[in-house]
């Protein structure tokens, strides 16, 4: 018997009600966007085009030589106006194409069907998905194609998607396997075809009855794709823990997925290929949800890549109250920041404004050692204990307690009555060790 | 606009929880058992309850200025320390008893070692440890519930040195209700029940140290009075067992984090309560031995880390 979930792990409120029931707008045609050369994990993208020229929509516009990389293709027609630094949401500065559309959102002549799952080999699938430069969407933007690649030393019986969608606030998941399952289950069986994995797994908290129920009915002639409804907790859509409710195997700690047979990817990435390989049309737009207690009128817009938030924001009936915090992502591991001048990117699962009072940050008190992070750390860790090791500077201790084991879930800081930042000081631990090992092997 | 955002590393949201909420839990769950000690102990308990709690607020508050550190006794945990040093304290006590216990407790035992979350012991166990040290004769004049004070002797001494409950001795349906000898808030099984009952259901205290402390004395009683139920029902009535493991064994800062951790500390209050009890000199165990195993909890902690998800030993 499968478990359908995992230990320790916590309720936050969903505050999903607002937007569950909205279906996915298109935005509003940008003038202008900003299209990040780096929206992935991996190597940056060097610009394929220079100011001046003209681009169409699904046009190449950045590549890289690594192997872990994504292409970055235009989301309009128009004209290259710069090549320059914007802001970058998870950070720092990323070097962008600045692209004025001229409205007509004239297609790139190389944006033609791949072809069905049966005629396409599974390197062409593979090919199919590094050409459209496709990332993880659930937020950690992983290339794709490095993920679908089959390897012959490592074989991949198990393919999860994860529709779990376990951050507040968000809904756009919910609302894709609503309203497009069919192609979830396209992709999938493209991406499975590609791995060359038998089984199909769809993992869904038990909170969205009618997702699990339209995935169901779009599965019902595919008997190797369960779809699995799993216990409603967070962290419940992290990587191992989705992997250990589904198909009751541990991720060895420092491993990947594949160690244990298996390969992990969000709903809205599936649907995404499905989308290339009808239409190939690249990656160059996502469904995001827009909410929080200081948006005017929250939704499910379907948006291009590289439209400012501050656009989208005034799409939304603008600011209803003083903003004190935007961010992109949920509410548990999303990244605040501090300009509306970042963009939308292939990751950009969530945008949520929060007024000033939700946004305060607490004072912390002393730890009153109640262990609470204890029993609810999804990998069983002793979050107290390395956050006091890292305040101290006392790496090792923090390195010993296995702190480069935490997936930064962020529960802890959230259970905390003491409101100590847990997690934060965890992260000032994984840095020094990671920075540690890599002397070492320099 | 830009000047005005928070910037903060995740997580953005937080429980609503906090300390005060907890430590209000507590003394919501030790209000029936001070209601009890008021009942069967009157005037004389109210006198003690309100001393030690009064005093553990202030040393709290002037310590803190004193040493300008911001005064938390707001967080509650200042009351719930002077409550269950009442607790502690037998009717007949001099009003010095309850105010000496709490300054000692609050001050000596918390404050010095870093304020809440840092004493190693339990503060008002190791108040009554101290107090039963040093004034023994007050400490142990146990009087019959009633306003009128009269001498008694407690469950416990009834039993010392014996493997059988001897006829003179209380019932247990008076032990069970709190009719009998001892201190103001212990001797009510009952009413430490329900409390432990909402600690648990709030989600303040994990069952298992309770659970398991009193199942290890049930054990050892059973087999040291030959399998007779009554002598073991007697033993788990009778003295502080029940305010110990469900109040005080469960103290955050003096008990192990780790699951396991807290499973071998019940354990070890379960033996050493039963060996005090049956074996030792006083005829009380409970307080030694949750104060022995706090002391051990540190080191019981560092050897029992829970096993990393997907870590290979």
């Amino acid at each position: 018997m499968k478990s359908l979930t995992f230990r320790g792990g916590i309720h936050p409120p969903g505050y999903k009600e607002t937007t569950a029931h909205l279906e996915v707008e298109k935005a509003v045609e940008p003038s202008v966007v900003f299209i990040p050369l780096k929206q992935h994990a991996g190597a940056p993208c060097q610009p394929l085009v220079k100011v001046g020229d003209r681009v169409t929509v699904g046009e190449r516009i950045g590549e890289s030589d690594a192997f872990i990389s994504a292409l970055v293709h235009s989301s309009v027609s128009g004209t290259v106006k710069e090549i320059t630094k914007i802001p970058d949401a998870t950070g720092g500065e990323v070097q962008a194409v600045v692209i004025e559309s001229d409205g007509l959102n004239e297609v790139h002549p190389s944006v033609k069907p791949a072809g069905g799952i049966e005629s396409l080999k599974p390197e062409e699938i593979v090919a199919a998905v590094r050409n459209a430069g496709i990332v993880g969407m659930g937020g950690a933007t992983f290339p794709t194609h490095v993920k679908i690649t089959e390897l012959k030393d490592k074989k991949v019986d198990n393919f999860i998607l994860n529709g779990a969608e376990c951050e507040p606030y968000l809904t756009a998941d919910h609302r894709l396997m609503l309203e497009n399952p069919e192609d979830i289950i396209y992709g999938l069986r493209a991406m499975m075809k590609a791995k060359n994995s038998k089984n199909g797994f769809i993992g869904i908290e038990d909170n969205k009855p009618d997702a699990i129920k339209a995935m169901k009915k779009a599965a019902e002639h595919y008997p190797n794709i369960k779809i699995v409804a799993l216990h409603t907790k967070y962290p419940q859509g992290a990587s191992d823990q989705l992997v250990y409710a589904c198909i009751g195997k541990e991720v060895p700690a420092g491993g990947s997925s594949s160690d244990a047979g298996v390969v992990v990817h969000n709903v809205a990435t599936a649907a995404q290929v499905a989308k290339v390989l009808k239409t190939g049309m690249p990656s160059i737009d996502r469904i995001t949800t827009v909410a929080g207690n200081a948006i005017a009128n929250p939704k499910n817009l379907l948006i291009k890549v590289g439209v400012p938030i501050k656009e989208v924001i005034e799409q939304c009936g603008g600011y209803s109250k003083t903003p004190g915090k935007i961010i992109m992502g949920g509410p548990m591991m999303g990244i605040a920041q501090y300009t509306d001048d970042v963009v939308i990117t292939k990751g950009s699962s969530g945008l949520l404004i929060f007024d000033e009072e939700e946004a305060k940050i607490p004072e912390p008190e002393q730890c009153i050692r109640c262990g609470k992070c204890v029993e609810i750390c999804p990998v069983n860790l002793q979050p107290l204990l390395i956050s006091a090791y890292s305040l101290n500077n006392m790496m090792e201790h923090a390195e010993k307690y296995r702190a480069a084991d935490c997936i930064e879930c962020g529960s802890c800081s959230f259970i905390c009555p003491s409101k100590r930042p847990l997690l934060q000081s965890i992260r000032v631990a994984k840095a020094a060790i990671a920075e540690k090992k890599r002397k070492q092997s320099n | 606009m830009e000047e005005r955002l928070f910037v903060s590393s995740s997580p953005h949201i937080r429980d609503e929880n906090t300390i005060q909420k907890m430590m209000l839990d507590v003394v919501i769950a030790l209000l029936p058992a001070t209601l009890g000690a008021l009942y069967y102990f009157r005037i004389n308990g109210a006198k003690i309850i309100l001393l030690s709690v009064l005093t553990a607020v202030a040393s709290e508050a002037v310590f803190q200025k004193l040493r300008k550190q911001p005064i938390t006794i707001n967080d509650l945990s200042a009351v719930v320390t002077g409550l269950l040093l009442a607790f502690n304290i037998p009717a007949s006590a001099p009003w010095w008893i309850p105010v000496l216990g709490a300054v000692f407790a609050i001050v000596v035992v918390k404050q010095f070692f870093g304020g809440i979350g840092h004493n190693f012991m339990n503060p008002a166990l190791a108040a009554r440890i101290m107090l039963m040290i040093s004034y023994t004769g007050h400490m142990t004049s146990w009087v019959k519930p009633g306003a009128d004070a009269v001498s008694t002797a407690t469950p416990l001494s009834f039993v010392k040195g014996l493997t059988e409950v001897p006829g003179k001795a209380p019932k247990l349906f008076d032990m069970f209700m709190g009719n009998t000898g001892g201190c103001l808030g212990e001797t009510s099984a009952i009413l430490l029940i329900l409390g432990g009952i909402y600690l648990v259901y709030r989600g303040i205290i994990s069952i298992q140290v309770p659970a398991i402390y009193i199942a290890t004395v049930a054990v050892f009683t059973l087999i040291f009075g030959q399998f007779d139920v009554y002598f073991m029902v007697y033993h788990l009535l009778a003295g502080g067992l029940m305010l110990g493991a469900i109040y005080m064994a469960t103290d955050y800062a003096s008990a192990p984090v780790t699951p396991k951790g807290r499973i071998i500390f019940a354990l070890g209050c379960g033996i050493l309560t039963s060996v005090f009890r049956l074996y030792g000199g006083y005829p009380e165990g409970v307080g030694f031995s949750i104060l022995l195993m706090n002391i051990a909890a540190p080191l019981i902690e560092k050897y029992t880390s829970p096993r990393v998800f997907g870590e290979v030993r």
